[in-house]
């Protein structure tokens, strides 16, 4: 989370739950809901690295809030994380581990593996076609990360097929 | 739950040059009223091989197949098609419409030969058509239609004489995302209306919306199950996870 709110604050000075909302309001449903409390220590380590900077804005009846800003460190940290390539999709996989290392320990059948894996994919993909019904059919941001995570889904559950042709 | 499909250890060898094949081998399927089955497996395990039989277009080699409670693996040809036209729905990825016929009459057809009156076919008809996006194209032609839209028709026949069971073998093959949308959304309406739906597909968008999956494998079962629900569970509302895993 902490280049997302670096990535806010790029846009204009904000306090947190400014964050919060600006968040919920670009991701929509697609997004994890922030926690308000995640993002102030999310803030508090930011600030603590030099990356933002926190000014005290004094409010009538109530506590002063923070507002905080981004510094040049905190500017250079972000163009060096937009311009660098992302992490592309994984060589390690949890499930391949246990498929490949539970049959030796006889703990576990491959098959059923493979049948509980695949059923455990369809249910986290009927998930995402309830999301997708859920979501504003204008908020392409949140659509198209529904329609990513689609597409993940089907890619795992292809590949878990190769699995069951090659090694069950 | 009565059923409305069950097969008893069906077979089918194809001779293919001289060297038999055994597509399917011996499947026991039982299938209830109102449940929505997908078949998945890779290429060449038997799924098609296996709906086919199932809607009597293919001849099983050995085993039984029983709908709606009457053995029909053994049916003549003309006696499969008079129970096709009051029971079965199909829906392929090739599509075959009726060429010189508008969509509309294309849909209403199988309703009139099942005994619908003008009235019902027309009336079915169009509440098919509007489900599916296509009240506009229902006086055109099918070689008008893109192929999105022609399998969307497709689907539409296949419900139109409410059939006690819908066979779809890749019913979403050709469509981009957004008809593959109207189409989920249409077979979840009907399913949730009590419609019985065996489905071979390798799109899980499609699979998830079934309530059973049957996975197969060289013509054998190896999974039948329900679909669970996740743990973690999206709640309604704004604020919900989707993970891509990492």
């Amino acid at each position: 989370m902490r280049l997302t709110l670096l990535a806010l604050l790029a846009k204009e000075p904000a306090h947190g739950y400014e964050l919060k909302q600006a968040l919920e309001h670009t991701f929509g449903s697609a997004y994890p809901s922030p926690n308000i409390g995640q993002i102030y220590v999310t803030l508090g380590r930011l600030e603590k690295d030099g990356l933002i900077r926190a000014i005290d804005v004094e409010q009538s009846n109530r506590p002063n809030k923070k507002v905080y800003y981004l510094t040049v460190t905190g500017r250079e940290a972000l163009a060096e994380w937009a311009d660098e390539p992302t992490e592309g999709p994984r060589i390690r996989d949890e499930f391949f581990m246990k498929l490949v290392l539970a049959p030796l320990t006889g703990i576990a059948d491959r098959m059923a593996l493979i049948n509980r894996q695949r059923r455990h994919y369809l249910g986290v993909m009927r998930d995402l076609n309830d999301l997708i019904e859920r979501t504003d059919p204008d908020n392409r941001v949140a659509l198209l990360l529904i329609e990513g995570a689609m597409l993940h889904v089907q890619a795992d559950l292809d590949w878990l097929q190769r699995c069951q042709e090659d090694l069950a | 739950m009565s059923a409305v499909i069950r097969t008893v250890n069906l077979v089918k060898i194809y001779q293919s040059g001289g060297v038999p094949v055994t597509a399917v081998d011996g499947v026991d399927l039982h299938v209830g009223a109102g449940e929505f089955v997908a078949v998945m497996g890779p290429s060449g395990s038997g799924k098609s091989t296996l709906v086919h039989m199932l809607g009597g277009l293919d001849a099983r080699t050995s085993g039984e197949i029983w709908l709606d409670g009457k053995r029909v693996d053994t049916l003549s040809e003309s006696a499969w098609a008079l129970l096709r036209r009051d029971k079965v729905g199909f829906v392929f990825q090739f599509f075959n419409l009726v060429a010189n016929m508008t969509v509309a009459d294309n849909v209403e057809l199988p309703a009139l030969l099942s005994g619908a009156t003008p009235k019902q076919a027309r009336e079915r008809r169009e509440y098919l058509l509007d489900a599916l996006g296509l009240t506009e194209r229902a006086e055109a032609p099918p070689a008008q239609l893109a192929g999105g839209e022609q399998q969307r028709v497709a689907l539409a026949r296949a419900l139109a004489n409410e059939p006690s069971l819908l066979l779809a073998d890749e019913p979403t093959g050709n469509l981009d995302s957004r008809n593959t949308r109207d189409v989920l959304r249409l077979l979840g309406e009907v399913h949730k209306k009590g419609q019985t739906i065996i489905m071979v597909t390798h799109d899980a968008r499609v699979a998830s919306l079934a309530d059973r999956v049957v996975s197969l494998l060289d013509g054998q079962i190896v999974d039948d199950g329900v679909i669970p629900v996740t743990r973690r569970r999206p709640k309604a509302g704004a604020g919900d996870v989707v993970e891509l895993r990492s």
